[in-house]
């Protein structure tokens, strides 16, 4: 059993799938999804103790041994990557009981729970893969069901933004499919590992070069790097609210961590120098997302559409440390993960708890909502503050080692690009905050007689368990902070 | 070997993937552009079978009077991307009927003027 | 009791304090009660902690360590305490005068007000103790945040635009500033502690120490010196008692305190001595001095006149804290405390005539003196202290701070502070004497004193004024233990 927690990890949501599309009913079927994901979560603590104690686990899929077969590889920072999706996946899953679903048609809502556990799967996989195509098969399974998620809701404005999602996103799950390709007919392997071996030899060819230049813009649209980010506004603003909780807590952290993989592992500056290139062109992309995307999102009126280009800026951050490429620097990017998977987590359920209790979140509705809704106000300012990076708040850890890693750098210019995102992230913060402490007399009374579902008691333990571990995070800083260390120190081994 | 003849393959591959992505981003009707993708995305199933080539050998089939194989692992992979690519239209073409539902249009200038 | 724990108590009492006031938001009598409670036991914890100072083992604590080196800690040192105590006084005081003046205004969201002034009260603790740089900062930011919903207390578009100056210029100078100065001291030394001769004096680059003190002196925005001054006057939206405690005492001294606790205890005397940018500095210390003096002469609205003086006062602190010679920082840290009652009695007096006769102009105040006699003494003796003559306690810290600028023969600051002081009888002393003079056709009628709380309050504070100094010994002791 233990022997075989690597593969569970990703069967155990993939056949779970199906299995829910059979009961039909939502209640069950959120019943049963509810019930994968922590046994999958329950895996991926598992497989951590497992690699913690006792280091990488090799698994061959089938018997087939590596390069072979398919071979799934947990080092630590897989087993930190499957430990952040799979626990998002079951904390965002135990808010989306099905009469949260509001924006979801009736009928369609068991659909959700099965494309939900389909993308988790997929998500899952490629944290969990050794195996360069497997990354991509994985990366289709996750993409797919992701445009069905978005499609899912009742507005009609999700179905053309899951299209050009899906335009966008197949291009770059193609591009990726031609880098591997290149990979291939030039080693020979598929392995990662193996391909860590054998490309170093190789270096200075051409196709080489072209490979890695395919898989990181490929990977790039899916991460949505500055200036391949325009579908990602569109997706997270029109998604149903769950949703875009699930897909900013993990699906862009999945992308990060494709980025990391190449760049340190199968790809390593130490024997290319068009590595060393690419992570320039990521740091000053990165460096570019933080100001840009963090100004566009100052200037939004539809709050999440505001989040979704915090977004954009906050992956800005995590590029820029992988650009950085020190030890400090992919610690600080592997911190910003963690961290960032539970602010915007924690900050998409509190715009979903209060669609549910006001119907919309539009922002002529949510003016005085801090006298009507005080507690989820404070969740949405605890939220915010670790944003922003507040002390005592996980976002001001990932903010310190990100500004020691420039410092250790001596680029003051990078500092100046790191504390200026903050402030401009307090900026747009607050501009939300303002609008729900300052009450109008007109919208305040009229909206409250409004006889709105009921919030869901999971839905509010959902939101409160991340509002808090924004805070415990920020104090008790030992979990994240001891494996992305060890994380970094793998990847510049390995470099 | 010359450049023209001995990496036709390629050279096709590359103008199919420049065409398709053209379509995608030039075509305004949906339907259109995933005509384009699809002509994008058979251009690497071509790109793997090429690479999968051995000069002079046969399909991959265990039989006595050959010894010389196409490498087969490419064909599976592209088996598998096929499959993919075969999903990826079908999902795109029910959003396509959807979105004609609702907006009533397939036409990109349409529905981005039917949502300001 | 150990004094480790009312160390930690008195960090977190007021915090402590916020369920109870929530909870008793219905009966508003019980509900003050609480707050005034919470304040006569903080004072008694602040005096407890007081008398630890005179054992031979300092009290620290350490609540948890975040990062390695980078911890959560307390410890009680002179500086603190006199900080404290002060706070921790007129707290007691301010409720006294709010429950009168918010009454008597028939304010809105009570309740708020005083779980949010006894969050900001955590915050001042949290400062006054904090053992290093980080925990400093995390109080900072506290404060600074606890106190946005008293300074937009009314909630108008006023108070909307006054809250985003205040917060985008407080929060702006921390993050951009303060925060980089913070890390990149951490990155050279290894440690935020504040130690005796200060933590950067190994440091061999003249330059790179300059930066990090410019960064620091306007990272730290509460302290007001110009151009990061735009949030006090702004800030001036806020009720009464608000301005008076946060605006006199908390904040703005937060700010001062903080950056005595940098010059004093990151950089030491003589490492600031030995940079050329301190002599600027001090400079622009002086220049805000004189201008927001002369600014403060052309307002015709009580508050922003007293705001601006504010601005002028802090800068003499931050004089003091920058000259870091014993005798300026005796001067800069009794300054903390004269001025502190001083002002608290100016602003009190300005939101008493403005509850009892809804006035907020200076010209309207001519011949008032007859029907808010109580009143206008008060602000006379407050005026006294903040202008330094005796008897008055401000006359003793200003003593100190231009003997240590005749010391230093800075003389460009001697004049400033010496025009300062007497810019300050024109704006300030005019304002009571004009009540006084006898006035013609006098249309202000039937006015009586504002409600007894209030007076109490003002009554207090003045005669505070008065005692310290005739009774300075005990502060210079603390100052100079």
């Amino acid at each position: 059993m233990f022997s075989h927690l690597a593969i569970l990890q990703v069967v155990v949501p993939l056949m779970g799938a199906p299995a829910c599309f059979m009961l039909g009913k939502a209640r069950l079927t959120w019943l049963m999804s509810l019930l994968i994901s922590v046994v999958t979560c329950a895996i991926s603590i598992g497989l951590l103790l497992q690699v913690y104690q006792q280091g990488p686990i090799s698994y061959a899929l089938g018997g087939w041994q590596a390069p072979w077969g398919i071979e799934y590889r947990i080092d630590i920072i897989n087993a930190y990557m499957l430990l952040i999706v799979s626990a998002m996946g079951a904390l965002v899953l135990l808010a989306a009981k099905d009469t949260a679903l509001t924006d979801i048609d009736e009928h369609r809502r068991p659909l959700f729970y099965v494309a939900y556990l389909l993308c988790l799967a997929g998500l899952l996989g490629i944290a969990a893969t050794g195996d360069a195509f497997n990354v991509f098969v994985f990366l289709e399974i996750s993409s797919l069901s992701m445009y069905c998620l978005i499609a899912l809701n009742k507005d009609r404005r999700a179905l053309w933004a899951a299209f050009r999602y899906l335009i966008v996103g197949t291009i770059g799950a193609t591009f990726i499919l031609i880098g591997i390709g290149y990979l291939y007919m030039m080693t020979g392997t598929l392995n990662m590992q193996d391909l860590a071996q054998r490309l170093p030899a190789i270096a200075d060819n051409n196709a080489v070069i072209s490979a890695y230049a395919f898989i990181m813009v490929g990977v790039g649209l899916k991460l949505a790097l500055f200036p391949l980010h325009y579908w990602l506004p569109n997706a997270y603003t029109h998604a149903p609210n769950l949703v875009t909780a699930f897909l900013a807590a993990t699906a862009t952290k999945v992308a990060v961590y494709l980025v990391i993989r190449f760049n340190f592992f199968v790809f390593s500056p130490s024997w290319a120098d068009f590595i060393q290139l690419g992570n320039h062109v990521l740091l000053i992309l990165g460096s570019v997302a933080v100001l840009w995307a963090s100004w566009i999102a100052i200037r939004q009126t539809d709050i999440k559409r505001l989040l979704a280009y915090s977004s954009v800026a906050q992956i800005g951050y995590m590029v820029m440390g992988i650009g950085m490429s020190s030890l400090l620097s992919l610690q600080a990017s592997l911190l910003h993960l963690f961290n960032h998977a539970l602010m915007k987590g924690g900050l998409f359920l509190v715009l979903a708890t209060i669609a549910l209790r006001l119907g919309s979140v539009d922002t002529s509705q949510l003016r005085g909502l801090a006298q009507r809704m005080p507690l989820t106000f404070w969740a949405f300012v605890i939220g915010g503050l670790s944003l922003i990076g507040m002390p005592a708040t996980a976002g001001f850890i990932s903010k310190w080692y990100l500004v020691q890693a420039a410092i250790e750098q001596q680029s003051w210019l990078l500092v100046a690009v790191v504390l200026a995102g903050s402030a401009l992230a307090a900026i747009y913060v607050w501009k939300v905050v303002e609008v729900f402490w300052f009450t109008d007399k007109n919208t305040a009374s009229n909206t409250r007689h409004l006889s709105q579902p009921q919030v869901p008691v999971t839905m509010s333990i959902a939101m409160w368990l991340l509002i808090i571990a924004n805070v415990y995070f920020g104090i008790d800083t030992r979990l994240p902070v001891t494996l992305s260390e060890m994380g970094a120190q793998l990847l510049s081994g390995a470099s | 070997m010359s450049l023209m003849s001995g990496l036709f393959n390629y050279w096709a591959v590359a103008a199919l993937l420049l065409i398709g992505l053209g379509i995608v981003v030039w075509q305004g009707n949906l339907i259109k552009k995933l005509v384009g993708l699809s002509i994008f995305q058979t251009a690497v199933f071509i790109f793997y079978i090429s690479v999968g080539k051995v000069a002079g050998g046969t399909a991959p089939i265990l039989d006595d009077s050959y010894s010389q194989y196409s490498n087969p692992l490419p064909h599976v992979l592209i088996l598998t991307a096929i499959v993919v690519g075969i999903a990826t239209t079908a999902l795109a073409l029910a959003l396509v009927i959807r979105i004609k539902a609702s907006y009533g249009s397939v036409e990109e200038s349409d529905i981005n003027g039917q949502d300001k | 009791m150990e004094y480790s724990l009312a160390l930690q108590i008195l960090i977190l009492l007021p915090v402590l304090l916020v369920p109870a006031i929530v909870l008793t938001k219905n009966s508003p009598n019980m509900r003050e009660a609480v707050s005034l409670a919470g304040g006569v036991v903080l004072l008694c914890l602040a005096i407890f902690c007081y008398q630890s100072l005179a054992s031979e083992q300092p009290t620290q604590v350490t609540w948890l360590e975040i990062l390695p080196g980078l911890s959560l800690s307390f410890l009680i040192e002179p500086y603190g305490v006199l900080f404290a105590l002060v706070a921790s006084f007129l707290w007691i005081v301010t409720t006294l005068y709010a429950i009168g003046y918010m009454r008597g205004h028939n304010e809105s969201n009570q309740t708020r007000f005083y779980a949010c002034f006894a969050i900001a009260i955590t915050g001042v603790m949290g400062v006054a103790m904090a053992e290093n740089l980080f925990t400093l900062f995390l109080f900072y930011e506290l404060l600074t945040l606890s106190t946005y919903p008293l300074v937009t207390h009314a909630g108008n578009d006023k108070a909307k635009t006054g809250g985003r100056i205040y917060l985008s210029i407080l929060l702006g100078t921390s993050i951009l500033l303060l925060l980089p100065a913070i890390i990149i001291t951490w990155s050279l030394t290894g440690t935020l502690s504040f130690q005796q001769g200060g933590i950067l004096s190994q440091l061999d680059s003249p330059v790179l120490t300059s930066v990090l003190l410019v960064l620091f002196v306007f990272g730290i925005g509460k302290a007001a010196l110009m151009p990061v001054h735009r949030w006090l006057p702004a800030a001036m939206v806020a009720p009464t008692p608000v301005s008076a405690l946060l605006h006199a005492v908390a904040v703005v001294k937060a700010g001062v305190f903080s950056l005595l606790k940098v010059c004093g205890f990151i950089f030491g005397g003589d490492l600031l001595a030995s940079l050329d940018v301190t002599q600027w500095l001090l400079y622009l210390a002086g220049v805000t001095i004189i201008i927001s003096s002369l600014i403060a002469m052309r307002q015709d609205n009580l508050k922003a006149r007293l705001a601006y003086s504010t601005v002028s006062q802090l800068s003499y602190i931050t004089l003091g804290a920058l000259l870091a010679t014993s005798l300026s920082l005796t001067g800069g840290a009794m300054h903390i405390a004269m001025h502190a009652f001083g002002k608290i009695t100016l602003f009190f007096c300005a939101g008493a005539i403005y509850v009892a006769c809804h006035k907020t102009q200076v010209s309207e105040l001519r011949g008032l003196g007859k029907q808010m006699p109580v009143t206008m003494v008060a602000f006379f003796i407050g005026s006294l202290s903040i202008i330094g003559l005796p008897p008055a306690g401000g006359t003793w810290s200003k003593w100190y701070l231009v003997m240590s600028t005749i010391d230093a023969s800075q003389w460009f600051l001697l004049v400033a502070l010496m025009l300062s002081s007497l810019l300050n009888i024109v704006y300030l002393l005019s304002i009571p004497v004009q009540a006084f003079m006898p006035v013609k056709n006098n249309p202000v009628q039937g006015i009586k004193e504002a409600p007894l709380f209030s007076l109490g309050a003002i009554v207090v504070t003045s005669l505070g004024c008065i005692w310290l100094f005739v009774q300075p010994q005990w502060l210079l002791d603390l100052i100079q233990q």
